[in-house]
């Protein structure tokens, strides 16, 4: 596949903010202290590099593409600019299974997320499955995401001491810090499969563009489209909230800004979203690294910050133009 | 000479029959105007032919191979539809909404031909010269002809339009009626969703009335729509002239009391 010329940008954006992730973290070294004279430098440099750099990257951009990519395909199968990988219910599901695993003390959050993200996955498979509509999905959708949230709460009101509810809080909040290649081995190959579904749908959602009766008079199969999409959507972002915990607006915004840059088309608006909500979610990520707080800002925390306010500036635009 | 043909074709939808063992056949070379009341089935007629519903029994034939036996993509590059409404989700480009008509024939990845069959299209709805304006910068006539262009694209053997001319000013409706005839022309089958009887009395060769959803009369126009059949259908007595030799015929009154469909201020 072609690049097209956003997501040429984007994919050089995407390396530059790598570098600058290799080198920004809380000691002073840097990539290229791997390289010193000093061999106890040496060691410690590509210690951090690899062990706490690297898998903090790496997930921030998964995360990031993730949410990019199945907001992207979510609009595009709603045809809704304000749809976003929440409205399926598989983040909140993600984190209420990590949540469990926290409460109860089970499994990692991690694996209890990527559980949470499954079953979300086989419910909304199993109603697209069944021929149900966009939009039958979609409030079946937040119906899971609104008991999910509500058992989630639950959970923290039953937590068995404050330092738990504390702690159930904090991870909710969405992060990469601290993140180790064990957390990237569990989640980037589900995520992987997830993109393969994802990217798959490109086609059909270019139908979609002119409403279900055109594309299925084009001969796309609607149902096997809203079941890749789905699917796809509960593989990568449940299995990256599952170790990052909820992020929220990345995968709404993104997509929003760069379709105006590919020319409305869904198929050139899959690759450059997710390479923009990796490199938005990487930017975030450094910007917390660099904001001068007492406690380092959670990813989540800073991205709703961004995002939540342009959301509402979208929602008013949208109003002001109908 | 492949021609569509609906056989026995029934459609139950909660218990009500839309369609009601309709058999009819549009041939090649015509335009097949098909009529009908508010809830008569012609919808559904059209997006059974499209492949867009299964029928509860009876099966449509595509010069004698069932529909449903074809795989999705071949069946659309074989049969194109125009949905009555349809918005585009994105503010796309003219050229690239008509674009997605070429989507069946991807396979293929003949840029040359996907090209001049979008030029093509473009040109015979009048719209060429907007290729590259936005759609929501159109009219809302004018948008309907972009995508009435996105049905030629697809350049398929079966052409089912769902009232295509609702949307246009006098003057387009005339050009349109004028396109799906030279279309026809070029050996293929157009059907046509009218509710406009002038304009079907003047510009189908032959005319199918549901009511219903059973096919209450099938014919030349003349024949098609005389005044038992709308008296039956529509409940209502109409005009008509000849004008230069053809039909002309405009809804005049409604018979009776027409208890059922009195509109009560």
């Amino acid at each position: 596949m072609s690049l097209s010329r956003p997501a040429l940008v984007l994919a050089i954006a995407l390396a530059a903010l790598v570098a600058l992730s290799a080198s920004l973290g809380a000691s002073r070294l840097r990539p290229w202290d791997v390289l010193s004279a000093d061999e106890g430098v040496r060691a410690v440099a590509g210690l951090v590099l690899w062990e706490i750099r690297a898998p903090r990257t790496l997930l921030a951009i998964a995360a990031g593409a993730s949410l990019g990519l199945s907001g992207a395909v979510l609009q595009g199968l709603t045809r809704n600019p304000l749809a976003d990988p929440g409205i399926v219910g598989v983040s909140s599901l993600a984190a209420l299974g990590a949540v469990l695993a926290f409460h109860f003390g089970l499994w990692s959050p991690a694996a209890g997320g990527i559980a949470g993200g499954l079953a979300a996955g086989a419910l909304l498979v199993a109603l697209a499955g069944r021929s149900a509509g966009t939009l039958t999905l979609v409030l079946a959708g937040v119906a899971l995401s609104s008991l999910a949230v509500a058992l989630t709460s639950l959970a923290l009101n039953l937590a068995p001491s404050p330092m738990a509810a504390f702690e159930i809080m904090f991870w909710l909040m969405g992060s990469v810090a601290d993140r180790s290649w064990s957390h990237v081995a569990l989640a980037l190959p589900l995520a992987a499969i997830g993109w393969v579904l994802l990217m798959s749908t490109g086609r059909g959602l270019a139908a979609l563009s002119l409403g279900e009766d055109v594309a299925a008079s084009l001969g796309i199969d609607l149902a096997r489209l809203r079941l890749l999409a789905v699917a796809g959507t509960a593989l990568s972002v449940g299995a990256c909230v599952a170790v990052a915990g909820s992020i929220g607006f990345v995968g709404l915004v993104v997509p929003h800004l760069l379709r105006g840059l590919v020319a409305q088309d869904p198929r050139r608006l899959l690759p450059a979203s997710a390479l923009g909500g990796a490199c938005l979610l990487l930017a975030a990520d450094i910007a917390v690294r660099l904001a001068p707080t007492g406690a380092e800002l959670k990813l989540g925390v800073a991205t709703a910050l961004v995002g939540a306010p342009f959301f509402l500036w979208q929602v008013l635009r949208l109003r002001g133009a109908a | 000479m492949t021609t569509l043909r609906w056989v026995d074709a029934t459609s139950t939808r909660g218990g009500a029959r839309i369609l009601d063992a309709v058999a009819l056949e549009a041939r090649p070379g015509e335009v097949l105007g098909i009529v009908g009341p508010n809830g008569a089935g012609k919808t559904t007629l059209l997006r059974c032919a499209a492949g867009l519903e299964p029928l509860s029994s009876g099966t449509i034939l595509v010069g004698g191979t069932p529909l449903a036996s074809l795989p999705a993509r071949a069946r659309a590059r074989l049969v194109s539809f125009l949905p009555q409404q349809a918005e585009a989700a994105w503010p796309m480009r003219v050229a690239d909404a008509v674009a997605l008509g070429r989507l069946p024939h991807d396979a293929t990845r003949d840029a040359a031909r996907d090209g001049e069959a979008i030029a093509r299209a473009l040109d015979a709805v009048g719209m060429a010269g907007a290729a590259s304006r936005a759609l929501p910068s159109l009219s809302g006539g004018e948008r309907a002809l972009v995508l009435l262009a996105r049905a030629l694209a697809v350049e398929a053997h079966v052409l089912l339009l769902d009232e295509p001319c609702a949307a246009l000013d006098p003057g387009r409706q005339l050009a349109a009626m004028d396109l799906f005839r030279r279309v026809a022309a070029q050996g293929r089958v157009v059907c046509v969703v009218l509710h406009d009887l002038g304009l079907a009395a003047r510009h189908c060769d032959r005319v199918a009335l549901l009511h219903r959803g059973r096919l209450a009369t099938l014919g030349v126009p003349d024949e098609a729509l005389d005044d038992a059949a709308l008296a039956q259908a529509y409940g209502i007595r109409a005009v008509r002239m000849r004008v230069e030799g053809q039909a002309l015929l405009a809804p005049w009154e409604r018979l009776g009391a027409g208890a059922s469909r009195e509109m009560r201020p």
